[in-house]
């Protein structure tokens, strides 16, 4: 089991790799760059050269990679600077001032405007220099944001993934507690009333796209009853991050705004889970073990709950793996819908602003999501049935 | 003599009935598919006919018009929006007696049947243009992927070896890849490209022919291009079954050729599967193509797609929930009525589907 995982963690690294490689050269491969335009006017052509030049554009496309992948040299870090009677030696992410060592952090300096300042005077310069620069995604560092150039791709993710992954977890949730039960009752009743309602919502569930449901859920229970606020979910109140340890946490306001964007998601997915749990469950009851299991006479409970069911989630888990990874790192259409401050948008739009880092970001993102919820995905197999063996 | 019926042993006989006839008797029996077989039929002939049942002027703009409703639908507007003004045909208002608090505009005459959109544009028209759009995106994506999908599974599979193991890893590594971020990568390319306008040669006529085409051309390319995959492993598995039957043997001893074997005698026997296979995918090219155009990386303003007609609906959808509702009952009563077809009672796979289905595309987006 452990030697499973150990190997599948690594047999992922080189996936991770080819995915971040092929993505990086494909969306170089657009014409047009990040910096054809600020807002609805172009830049003039030194202003692109110079900006080109601080975030390492100008450099051939396998540098810029591998400075993606493991950092740069960060050749100005090692200069040495005397100004006054300031001496200045940096190194790596420390400087040596005078002899005494401060740490540098690259993301810091972007902020307060690159500057080290030591005993009152302005010494060194960074702004150009360090927030073009990365420390690569080996040392967590998905680097600077060409369009939203004042914070980095981490600041981006650190601000839309918990909301991103809350509306997806939620919806996951939602899929579970309706999807399953509604697919159990419709098999185990099959060709009764309760079977076809269920199929008849499934499908509905199924062919009603999100972008449809989404605002008719926002005009009937928002616009006419007036129940629910509308888009408002991840602003100020509501707002998540350690809130199962906050006492007191008003998860009713909570829910009134996460209901709307949940549901939306959640009745597609749930929809998903209730066919292939009947289908799947239709097929098991009717299978050998089962037959045995009702002769030696257990009860009829346990032969559904026990034996039945655990073997007919099996579907349901394959198609979980890939799903979680996609709606954790958030659902394009439900978040514009309900103005969601989510992560969804940035896969589209840092690709068609030509963003590079975000692009690799968000993708490396999603590939890891990906691949850990598929191992998940294999470690569940080997629970639901006992024939299955990790090895 | 035994009488029709009974033979002279008295067995039970009836008059043979071709396969094609057992169908049509089995889906005649399932009303659901019967009805959405014509409501199809009707969506197809909408959309054939739609410069003859609309004004047929999808992009025409009017600034008289903008967010205009008929009188029935007042009901269906936020309290605010009435009482309204109402706008006649030559254009002109006509305030109602009594304080004006309201903002909806209701039309008269025979124009805006279905009311108009933020930019005065005719919901009817553009929601029977846009039909044209998804049927065409169903039939053509499912072509290319099924063309791409047939011959690369084909040849893979009858080469078989090395050249088996490489095309199949090929197709393993881009399942692995995120579908979303090609499709958009892809798009964001094509849009990209056909932002030229003075160029030479073929590209420039493909880009050309597509910007005629308001920009579907590369989005059947873009769905095209990721959906061949599980088709290709489909035909592979079946191509490899066949390679070794005895009539694929003798053909080779009489000395055909790959070519030969490949598409007269293998596949005549697996393209039945195919299709079916790629029909029941139909859904998903309709939900993508809606998909991207909803994100605006899909057909080109003004061309009338139902997913740009949501995505401009959904941003005025307090003040103006009309403007949702042509695009969006027509885009699900699609889905629906596929759905109805492709499956048995709707939610059992047919017993001729040899696979699970993929998850719709829009569930996982």
């Amino acid at each position: 089991m452990f030697k499973f995982i150990v190997r599948r963690i690594l047999g992922f690294i080189p996936v991770i790799l080819s995915v971040a490689a092929i993505t990086f050269f494909a969306s170089k491969a657009i014409p047009g760059g990040p910096f054809d335009f600020a807002g609805d006017r172009s830049l003039p052509e030194e202003v692109v050269k110079n900006l080109e030049a601080k975030y390492h554009l100008d450099w051939p496309g396998w540098k810029q990679f591998t400075s993606y992948m493991i950092g740069d040299e960060l050749t100005i870090f090692r200069t040495k600077h005397e100004i006054d009677d300031v001496n200045v030696f940096i190194e790596g992410d420390k400087a040596i001032v005078n002899g005494n060592v401060m740490l540098l952090d690259n993301k810091t300096l972007c902020k307060e405007s690159g500057y080290i300042v030591y005993g009152g005077f302005t010494i060194f310069d960074l702004d150009t220099e360090a927030c073009g620069t990365s420390q690569g995604v080996i040392r967590g560092d998905l680097g600077p944001s060409f369009r939203y150039r004042a914070r980095t791709v981490n600041d981006i993710i650190n601000e839309t993934l918990p909301l991103s992954a809350q509306l997806g977890l939620w919806s996951i949730l939602v899929g579970l507690i309706i999807g399953i039960p509604a697919g159990i009752v419709a098999a185990l009743h099959q060709n009764t009333i309760w079977d076809y309602l269920a199929t008849f919502v499934a499908v509905m569930g199924v062919s009603i796209p999100s972008m449809v449901l989404g605002p008719v859920l926002i005009v009937i229970f928002a616009n006419n009853l007036g129940w629910f606020p509308v888009a408002q979910w991840g602003a100020k109140p509501p707002y998540f991050e350690n809130m199962f340890l906050t006492p007191g946490f008003d998860w009713i306001n909570y829910f009134s705004h996460a209901i709307l964007p949940v549901l939306t998601l959640g009745t597609g997915i749930s929809a998903v889970f209730a066919r292939l749990t009947r289908a799947s469950m239709l097929q098991i009851i009717r299978e050998d073990f089962i037959r045995t299991a009702r002769a030696k006479g257990l009860h009829e409970q346990v032969v559904i709950w026990r034996h039945a069911l655990r073997n007919s989630l099996i579907p349901v888990v394959t198609i979980l793996g890939p799903l979680a990874a996609s709606l954790v790192t958030g659902t394009l259409i439900v978040e514009q819908i309900f103005g969601l401050n989510g992560l969804g948008k940035h896969f589209v739009q840092s690709i068609s602003n030509r963003d590079y880092a975000l692009v690799l970001g968000t993708t490396l993102l999603f590939a890891v999501l990906l691949v850990i919820s598929n191992l998940f995905v294999d470690i569940m197999y080997a629970w639901l049935d006992p024939r299955i063996r990790l090895e | 003599m035994a009488s029709e019926g009974t033979t002279a042993k008295g067995a039970i006989t009836r008059k043979p009935r071709s396969l094609l006839w057992d169908s049509v008797n089995r889906l005649q029996k399932n009303y659901l598919a019967v009805g959405s077989l014509v409501f199809l039929a009707l969506l197809v002939i909408v959309a054939l006919a739609a410069p003859f049942i609309s004004s047929g002027d999808y992009a025409n703009q009017s600034l008289k018009h903008n967010y205009v409703v008929r009188s029935w639908m007042l009901g269906f507007m936020p309290e605010t929006a009435s009482p309204p003004t109402i706008v006649t045909e030559d254009g002109s208002r006509i305030k109602p007696e009594g304080d004006i608090v309201g903002y909806a505009n209701v039309v008269t005459g025979s124009d805006y049947p279905l009311g108009g959109d933020d930019l005065g544009r005719d919901l009817w028209t553009r929601t029977v243009y846009g039909a044209r759009i998804s049927l065409i995106i169903a039939l053509v994506a499912s072509t290319v992927s099924l063309v791409v999908g047939t011959i690369y599974g084909l040849f893979s599979g009858y080469l078989g070896g090395m050249t088996d193991n490489i095309m199949m890893r090929f197709v393993d590594f881009l399942y692995g890849f995120p579908f979303l971020i090609v499709v958009i990568l892809s798009q964001v390319y094509f849009k990209a490209l056909s932002n030229r306008t003075s160029g030479e040669g073929f590209g420039q006529m493909i880009i050309d022919l597509n910007n005629a085409m308001g920009g579907v051309l590369f989005m059947f390319i873009a769905i095209g291009l990721v959906n061949w995959l599980g088709l290709a492993r489909i035909t592979r598995g079946q191509v490899l079954a066949l390679r070794e039957t005895e009539y694929v043997h003798a053909a080779k001893a009489v000395g055909a050729k790959t070519g030969r074997i490949v598409f007269r005698h293998i596949l005549p026997n697996i393209i039945g599967t195919l299709i079916i296979v790629e029909t029941l995918a139909i859904p998903g090219y309709i939900f993508t193509e809606a998909f991207l155009s909803f994100i605006g990386l899909g057909v080109n303003a003004p061309t009338p797609s139902w997913g740009i007609m949501i995505a401009d609906a959904a941003a005025t959808i307090r003040s103006y929930p009309h403007i949702l509702l042509p695009p969006s009952i027509a885009l699900t009563l699609t889905a629906l009525t596929l759905q109805f077809i492709l499956s048995k009672n709707g939610i059992e796979q047919p017993t001729y589907s040899p696979i699970i289905k993929p998850v719709p595309f829009q569930q996982i987006a």
